[in-house]
């Protein structure tokens, strides 16, 4: 391939010199070009190391559809994989290098892999992974070990950046009454058409430009149609958004587009995002996404300098390069005629082989006029030529196939097997395409059973005209689908050619191993789909997956057609009888960046903040993130860690008192004449009796008799309770009452509201929490131990008039109060409390020494209460009222929930002492550490009650089963297996004297 | 990305709801039997085709809808709320019910 600028034509900018660079050395390109014209331009041929066989690959075409000229652009934190140098518009500055190969695209050592093709042909992973026939799961792991380091060298296309993107990614929504993609002569007509009858028009282009193929075309009157549809457009009012991609269509008229905003400009507004990650509704959506022209397997067909036809008419028209100076065309059709003439016209020497017989007389007079030397009957058979081509062996038709005819010597071939119209966005909604076997080329069925048209080449329309007239048309039904009033088009039927195609997959002769690539992008060749064919793969969805066949970031753009052929013919049917396999989003790559758009660091999800949250930090507290909430995790003082802080919490809080924030607890107001038979019946416990101002813990289980949540639910009067929820089921606990009452209960007289964030909350505990609470609250009788017994509820008014409502309660074992005030006086309420508590060698508590007060007591939370466990197993079967029916009443009887060896709720403690362990450590008999064990460690704390490492878990039998005998908790990639004791949960003052007193 | 028109607040994402389950089950009393209860939770048909389904407008109004939807197109056939008061009430006011 010896490529070389033209001094005029073209869309270039010839005053706009870019200079970039290529593997480090520096190149000049123009405005206009992309990086795969300019290095054209520059003379290189080999930009690229293939999947598995690092064989040499260069340009293969002029757009999405490349995979040849995969390269990496931009460095460091921007470094960009696998970019389509077709696709990458220069800007000044470009870094572009080769990848997957080293030390360079030239001379690249991997490709001795070459040399190793059988452990690469179809099913490699397959037969690595599960070793040889007959295949069991596993027994592949030892092959797998062996060729690991080799695969893992080989295989991957370019590397990606390690470092964090630097970039931001916008997701962004839109409307319209109509979604036009593509803006060849069958959108831009679709488009004007339908925002001349006044309807809400989105173009959508992934080119920079817009005209689709009349930017191919040199003539003056394709340039002057091409002008004039878009000066129309824009007076029409149509919005037109380039640099743009359909990847994908969804339910309801929904479109995904990716819109690529600075990935052309050489220094991008810091304030604009790279790329924008667009959900767009339509009402009505007309794809006029052209069609791409497939390859012919045939010898070393992936070489440097084969490239599809179209392309080649791309780089000399629209990029004023000359590809080649010594060109063979091979077609099977007439759309190869008028670039071979152009090329000819421009100085090239051109040879045209076409597989037919029969060809037009126009289309002979059109490359004879030119000095084309047309053979007809001929094709081609292998490419000469290691880096790139430089001469071509021909075979021509006979009775029974081909056979071999010579050679000639060139420096480009160009191909066209047909051309494959875009259905792809078609199949996304999982509408089949149907074969049309004049045109060898699937399109979309008649019938479509969703506002979606096909337009253009799209619709294998092949006449520029006749895809203007293929546009209005569906306009017109998209116009008409919503109500307008318009003429009905006819819709031009598919073809245009004026002598058929004939069908042309593979060009081989009898007696010659050729390398025939069908997906050059996973180096995939014609004899990989012959090896699953022989190894009994029929379906076409085994058969992809089997050989990775279209599984490339192309998606099987060039390569399914003829993979289909191929099993077609091994099978002896058509391709009909074969099937498709079914496009799936994305048509084109997309960014992980343009997917998580904003969502990322801190905004990855939302954060929720107590009201006491700047009362907490102004007091030193250290934040951790507990569901969605930032809760205030310990309070560290001088000198102290995250250990010291708790311990010394926990004991100042059991001798003294401590002060919580509990707000992040779920809050439910609960209303209604009939809120006490609801409570009734979702509480396993009874609530029918429980009198106004008490609060009772309650325990509420799934319909399917498992443990869902449990919290105290507080009666203020006759018909209004205050329940809380655990922090983790809030949401859940909430959603769950408005099903019951909204579908199941019709009838009860209920209202549930959340009032989360209505109340801030905190907790106070300890021998001093009364002594507290006395000195706060206006009237202090209402705190006496008479007044307010334990489980006790008041509603009182605070020292400053601050309305609150108390309940007492404990969690931690000691006497204690759950203080609630209005959310917006939580910095009074944590102000007045502390004002007091600090002068009593009080202190704050975080989440970690309220869990380890928790575990001392064995009280159950959400580690303990993970969707598994039964009432039973945690230990509060006796709140199971066998009075009364309740939600999960009649499945926690079935006999798996109420067996004896089930694991329950434990307490445990290291042999020794002096020894810690880990929560997650799993619980074995002494004799058998292996399997799934005995049990499992939910959490572990230092005590400082009780001066040793503690925890709670489960364990098969309950610890009755266990008293005296070693068990081993067992951690094997952490700590190792620890020698611990099983005892009862209630670790800590088992009577619950402290909490009554 | 189905739209959902909720008969409270108008044509919706679906990602403002969340889904529930077979809208056509009937929960058993509280004192019903094991097999019953069993039979409602566990005991699912795998519908083609049109399908009667709970969704629980989440992000709006916290209504419990019921709605028709077909299991192969996602085409929405009809949607009401889950409770018949409410459904009365609306029905009477004419501004909502069926789509
Ligand atoms: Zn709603």
């Amino acid at each position: 391939m010896s490529a070389k600028r033209l001094s005029q034509g073209g869309r270039i900018d010839r005053d706009q010199r870019i200079k970039f660079t290529w593997d480090g050395s520096s190149m000049t390109g123009y405005a206009g070009d992309t990086l795969a014209s300019a290095l054209m331009a520059n003379g290189e041929t080999v930009l690229g190391r293939s999947f598995k066989y690092h064989r040499p690959r260069g340009i293969m075409s002029a757009g999405v559809e490349e995979s040849g000229a995969m390269v990496t652009v931009g460095q460091g934190s921007r470094r960009d994989p696998n970019v389509k140098a077709t696709m990458q518009e220069l800007y000044s500055g470009l870094a572009a290098s080769g990848q997957n190969a080293w030390p360079s695209v030239r001379f690249d050592v991997g490709a001795v892999n070459g040399l190793f093709g059988r452990f690469f042909s179809a099913g490699f992973y397959y037969k690595t992974f599960m070793g040889l026939p007959p295949m069991e799961w596993g027994s592949g792991t030892g092959l797998w070990m062996k060729y690991e380091s080799i695969i893992r060298k080989a295989a991957g296309m370019g590397v990606a950046s390690r470092e964090a993107d630097p970039d931001v990614y916008d997701h962004a929504h839109g409307y319209c009454d109509v979604l036009v993609v593509g803006s060849g002569p069958a959108g831009l007509s679709a488009a004007l058409t339908a925002a001349k009858a006044g309807l809400d028009v989105l173009l959508v282009e992934q080119d920079c430009e817009l005209g689709g193929d009349y930017l191919n075309l040199a003539d003056d009157a394709s340039a002057k149609k091409r002008k004039d549809l878009i000066a129309k457009l824009e007076k029409a009012g149509a919005r037109i958004m380039t640099r743009t991609t359909a990847f994908g269509l969804y339910d309801f008229g929904t479109a995904g587009l990716l819109e690529r905003v600075t990935d052309h400009i050489a220094s991008p507004d810091k304030h604009l995002p790279r790329h924008r990650f667009w959900t767009v509704r339509a009402r009505q959506t007309i794809l006029a996404t052209g069609a791409l022209e497939r390859q012919v397997a045939f010898g070393n067909n992936d070489r440097p300098g084969v490239m599809n036809v179209a392309a080649g008419r791309s780089y000399l028209n629209r990029y004023a390069v000359l590809p080649g100076q010594d060109i063979v065309v091979a077609t099977n059709n007439d759309s190869a005629y008028a670039t071979a003439a152009e090329l000819a016209n421009a100085g090239a020497t051109v040879s045209l082989l076409d597989a037919r017989t029969v060809i037009s007389e126009s289309m002979m007079s059109l490359v004879g006029n030119s000095g084309v030397n047309l053979h007809t009957r001929s094709a081609p058979l292998n490419v000469r030529g290691s880096h790139g081509v430089n001469g071509l062996d021909f075979a021509v038709a006979s009775s029974n196939g081909w056979s071999a005819q010579g050679s000639e010597s060139c420096d480009l071939v160009l191909v066209s097997g047909g051309w494959s119209p875009v259905v792809h966005l078609l199949s996304h909604r999982g509408i089949r395409p149907v074969w049309n076997a004049e045109q060898a080329c699937f399109v979309g069925p008649d019938e479509v059973n969703e506002p979606i048209y096909m337009a253009g080449s799209a619709a294998a329309v092949w006449n520029t005209d006749d895809c203007l007239t293929s546009g209005e048309s569906a306009a017109t039904k998209a116009i008409k689908a919503l109500g307008g009033k318009t003429r009905q088009k006819a819709a031009p039927v598919a073809g245009g050619w004026e002598s058929p195609i004939e069908p042309l997959y593979e060009v081989t002769v009898p007696d010659r191993q050729l390398k025939s690539f069908v997906d050059p992008q996973h180096d995939v060749t014609t004899e990989d789909v012959r090896l699953a064919h022989r190894e009994g793969f029929v379906s076409v969805e085994h058969l992809k997956r089997y050989t990775t066949l279209g599984m490339a970031t192309d998606g099987g753009k060039v390569g399914n057609i003829i993979g289909l052929a191929l099993m077609a013919d091994a099978q002896g049917k058509e391709i009909p009888e074969i099937g498709t396999t079914t496009f799936r989003p994305p048509y084109t790559p997309i960014s992980i960046g343009a997917l998580k758009g904003r969502n990322v660091d801190g905004h990855f999800r939302p954060l929720r903040r107590t009201p006491m949250h700047v009362w907490n930090l102004d007091h030193g507290g250290t934040m951790t993130m507990a569901g969605l909430w930032h809760r205030p995790w310990y309070f560290a003082r001088k000198g102290e860690g995250i250990s010291e802080a708790y311990v010394r919490e926990t004991e100042t809080t059991r001798r003294t008192v401590g002060l919580c924030d509990v707000t992040s607890l779920g809050k439910i107001s609960i209303q209604g004449p009939d809120a006490t038979e609801f409570l009734n019946r979702i509480y396993t416990n009874a609530f029918a009796k429980l009198p106004i101002g008490k609060a009772r813990y309650g325990i509420m289980l799934r319909d399917d008799g498992i443990v869902m949540d449990d919290g105290t639910t507080w009666r203020l009067s006759e018909t209004d309770y205050f329940m809380t929820t655990t922090t983790a089921h809030a949401g859940k606990v909430m959603v769950f009452l408005e099903e019951l009452l909204q579908t199941r209960w019709q009838d009860l007289r209920v209202h549930v509201t959340s009032v989360s964030e209505q109340w801030a909350g905190s907790a106070v505990a300890g021998p001093k929490s009364r002594e507290v609470l006395e000195a706060c609250v206006e009237d202090p009788a209402v705190m006496s131990n008479e007044a307010f017994p334990f489980m006790g509820v008041i509603n009182t008014t605070l020292k400053g008039g601050i309305p609150c409502r108390i309940a007492r309660i404990s969690f931690s074992g000691e006497m204690a109060f759950e203080v609630y005030v209005p959310s917006d006086y939580a910095s009074a309420l944590m102000d007045l409390l502390w004002g007091v508590a600090e002068p009593l060698d009080g202190c704050l508590y975080g989440l970690e020494a309220l869990g380890a007060m928790r575990i001392e007591k064995g009280h159950v939370t959400g580690a303990e209460l993970d969707g598994r466990v039964t009432i039973d197993d945690a230990g509060l079967g006796k709140m199971a009222s066998p009075a009364k029916s309740f939600i999960g009443s009649a499945m926690r009887d079935r006999p798996e929930l109420m067996r004896e060896d089930r694991p329950r709720l434990v307490g445990i403690k290291p042999k020794d002492t002096s020894q810690t362990f880990n929560a997650g450590s799993i619980l074995c008999a002494e004799d058998k550490v292996s399997g799934l064990g005995e049990g499992w460690i939910t959490a572990v704390t230092h005590s400082p009650a009780l001066g040793h490492w503690i925890g709670l878990g489960f364990i098969s039998s309950g610890y009755e089963a266990w008293e005296g005998k070693t068990v081993i908790a067992a951690d094997p990639v952490r700590k190792g297996n620890i020698e611990v004791e099983i005892i009862s949960p209630h670790m800590y003052d088992p009577s619950g004297e402290r909490m009554y007193g | 990305m189905i739209r959902i028109n909720c008969p409270f607040c108008g044509e919706r994402d679906h990602t403002e709801f969340s889904y529930g389950g077979d809208a056509s089950i009937v929960y058993p009393e509280l004192d019903a039997s094991m097999e019953e209860w069993h039979d409602a939770i566990f005991m699912r048909e795998n519908i083609q085709g049109m399908q009667s389904e709970t969704w629980h407008h989440a992000n709006g109004c916290r209504m419990w809808l019921v709605v028709e939807r077909s299991t192969m197109t996602h085409e929405i056939q009809s949607v009401r709320p889950a409770h018949e008061g409410n459904a009365a009430v609306l029905s009477k006011s004419g501004s909502g019910g069926e789509q």
